[in-house]
């Protein structure tokens, strides 16, 4: 089992690297020119060419990688060519608030989106698995900005409960975060709950198929107890990784929701730095959203590794 | 075919009616899109049924207009992407070797990275234009459609009837053309109605984000942003385009849930 996660640790960082060679391909060899964007319909070739040189555009692409490459692993993500500020100052305290938003949704639509999931499973086709196969359903279909806007409608505009628009600031108050954050959360939770919940409850019927649980029903057990003592231990690795998928969605669906709210993540400092075609920006913004996936999809595979009951307690040899 | 269960035929109903849409949209909008006919956000009235929006056009012009490019940019990108996406994978299946090893890493890699960033950085790289939006997505989609088909034709390709075809001395075309597609085919169409339900609200959504289909167009998700400050008043404006928009995924999403019914592997993760 050692030596399984160590592999995927090592697949993981192999990732991380095939990751940061996209991001620079994708932004640097496409046709796009950077420094026409930049200057636009005013560019003169003599401006063009004094702008390249500036940014180090004359310079072979490997070497313009590698100097990239080692930047990066020192912290260093270049400078904005908007306001020509160090990207990562500007981008770490977008990135936090991101996380602390994702993390809000996560810690509660995880655990209630699993357990409602088993529960689905074990009253298969009965009332309460129709209406939260049918709800989810609905969820699952429904655009973030339309929930959004919805939610604005009647927990704000309406009522006047919660604030509509996500704003926050360093050193607001906790009371204060969770009510502006409250909204882009319900969201959040909405949409992943949905996901999360229709795929356990797939993955603990797939198991239900199995033999043994066959077996465990003509020993006369009741259902309860072979849904939650034969089938979901065995479901637990694949639930894990329904989770992390989520988790990974999380990341990027936040990116719309951080639209409907106007929530200062990293999501928009994204989407702006895009419509700016502020070119070291989007590589920040895509490098760590890279990473953060490509880190959350490794812990969750060595989890599942680690909850694997045939890896973890593995057959003596020559048995 | 068993019994069709109303959800599906829901379903079928909304399909249907966003087909017409699609197909007749702007011949059945009473006004032009870009048409100043009244008061921004003016409330709905006879001849304007769903008012205005934020400029004073017809809405209910525009979401007619806005069927077309939403459905159409989706439509096409899926339609690429499956024309990508299949023939690679089956080949990949069949060849085996280095090739499939070659595609299949390269899939793996392009798939570590969430769609949402490799399509937003493309587009800082290129611009948002019509051709580069469906091309871009085309192409991302396609490692979904690549890794089922090759999962498909896999399974497909170790059967004794596959074998019995090679053994014959039947060559790759042949193989992929009648032993492969048509076997291959319930779990692709499935897929497909998955992978445009996704890239739906992804043109929706990038549109949304001011990175999708550019005005003048008509587009679902550019009405919910341009719309969106109506909200605040208590304006139903924003709600329409989004409804909409919702109805087709759930239209699809209701036939397809009915097609996988029953079957218990995890298919199409809308990542």
């Amino acid at each position: 089992m050692t030596t399984l996660i160590l592999k995927r640790l090592g697949l993981g960082l192999f990732t991380l690297w095939l990751v940061s060679v996209l991001v620079f391909a994708g932004t640097e060899i496409l046709p796009g020119d950077v420094a026409g964007a930049i200057l636009g319909q005013n560019a003169t070739p003599e401006s063009l060419a004094a702008l390249r040189t500036q940014l180090g555009l004359d310079e072979p692409a490997l070497m313009r990688y590698l100097g990239w490459l080692g930047g990066i692993t020192h912290g260093d993500l270049g400078q904005s060519l908007a306001n020509h500020r160090p990207v990562a100052e500007l981008l770490w305290p977008r990135f936090w608030n991101t996380m602390a938003l994702a993390a809000y949704a996560g810690v509660i639509a995880i655990p209630l989106a699993v357990s409602l999931g088993i529960l689905a499973a074990a009253r298969r086709g009965r009332f309460f698995d129709r209406f939260a196969n049918i709800a989810a359903l609905a969820l699952v279909s429904l655009p973030e900005y339309f929930l959004g806007l919805l939610l604005i409608l009647g927990l704000s505009v309406r009522t006047g409960w919660l604030p509509s628009l996500a704003d926050t600031y360093e050193g607001m108050g906790l009371v204060d975060w969770f009510r502006a954050t409250t909204l882009p959360m319900l969201v959040l939770v909405m949409v992943t709950m949905a996901q999360i919940l229709r795929m356990t409850r797939t993955t603990v019927l797939g198991v239900m198929d199995q033999p043994y649980i066959e077996t465990a029903f003509l020993k006369g057990l009741r259902n309860g107890r072979v849904v939650l003592r034969h089938a979901t231990p065995n479901a637990a690795a694949p639930i894990v990784n329904v989770v992390s998928f989520n988790i990974a969605y999380l990341i990027t669906g936040v990116v719309l929701v951080e639209a409907v709210f106007n929530y200062n993540g990293l999501g928009r400092f994204m989407v702006d730095a895009v419509s700016k075609r502020d070119l070291p920006m989007v590589q920040g913004a895509a490098i760590v959203f890279g990473a953060a996936y490509v880190l959350l999809n490794m812990i969750a595979d060595i989890a599942a590794i680690a909850l694997n009951p045939r890896l973890r307690h593995p057959r003596a040899k020559g048995a | 075919m068993n019994r069709i269960p109303l959800t599906a035929w829901i379903g079928l109903f909304l399909i249907g009616l966003n087909l017409v849409l699609f197909l007749f949209g702007p011949l059945l909008a009473p006004f032009g899109q870009e048409e100043i006919v009244g008061a921004p956000f003016d409330g709905p009235m006879p001849g304007h049924w769903l008012g205005f929006d934020q400029n004073g056009r017809d809405m209910l012009s525009r979401l007619l207009y806005g069927a077309q490019m939403s459905i159409g940019v989706s439509l096409g990108a899926v339609v690429l992407s499956f024309s990508i996406g299949i023939p690679l994978g089956f080949f990949a299946a069949i060849r085996g070797g280095w090739v499939d090893l070659a595609l299949s890493r390269l899939v793996d890699t392009v798939m570590s990275i969430p769609v949402l960033i490799s399509a937003l950085v493309v587009l800082q790289a290129l611009g948002s234009s019509l051709p580069v939006l469906i091309v871009t997505i085309a192409c991302l989609d396609s490692t979904r459609v690549f890794r089922l088909a090759r999962l498909v034709a896999q399974g497909i390709n170790v059967m004794e009837y596959a074998e019995v075809a090679r053994l014959r001395g039947e060559g790759l075309w042949w193989m992929i053309r009648k032993e492969i597609l048509p076997n291959a085919l319930p779990p692709l169409v499935a897929e497909f109605g998955m992978r445009f339900c996704f890239t739906f609200l992804f043109v929706a959504g990038l549109s949304y984000l001011g990175l999708g289909v550019q005005p003048p167009f008509a587009d679902w998700g550019g009405m919910v942003r341009d719309n969106q400050q109506g909200i605040l008043y208590g304006l139903y404006a924003p709600l329409f385009p989004a409804a909409a928009i919702a109805l087709v995924t759930i239209g699809v999403n209701l036939v397809v849930d009915w097609m996988l019914a029953g079957r218990t592997i995890v298919q199409g993760d809308n990542r």
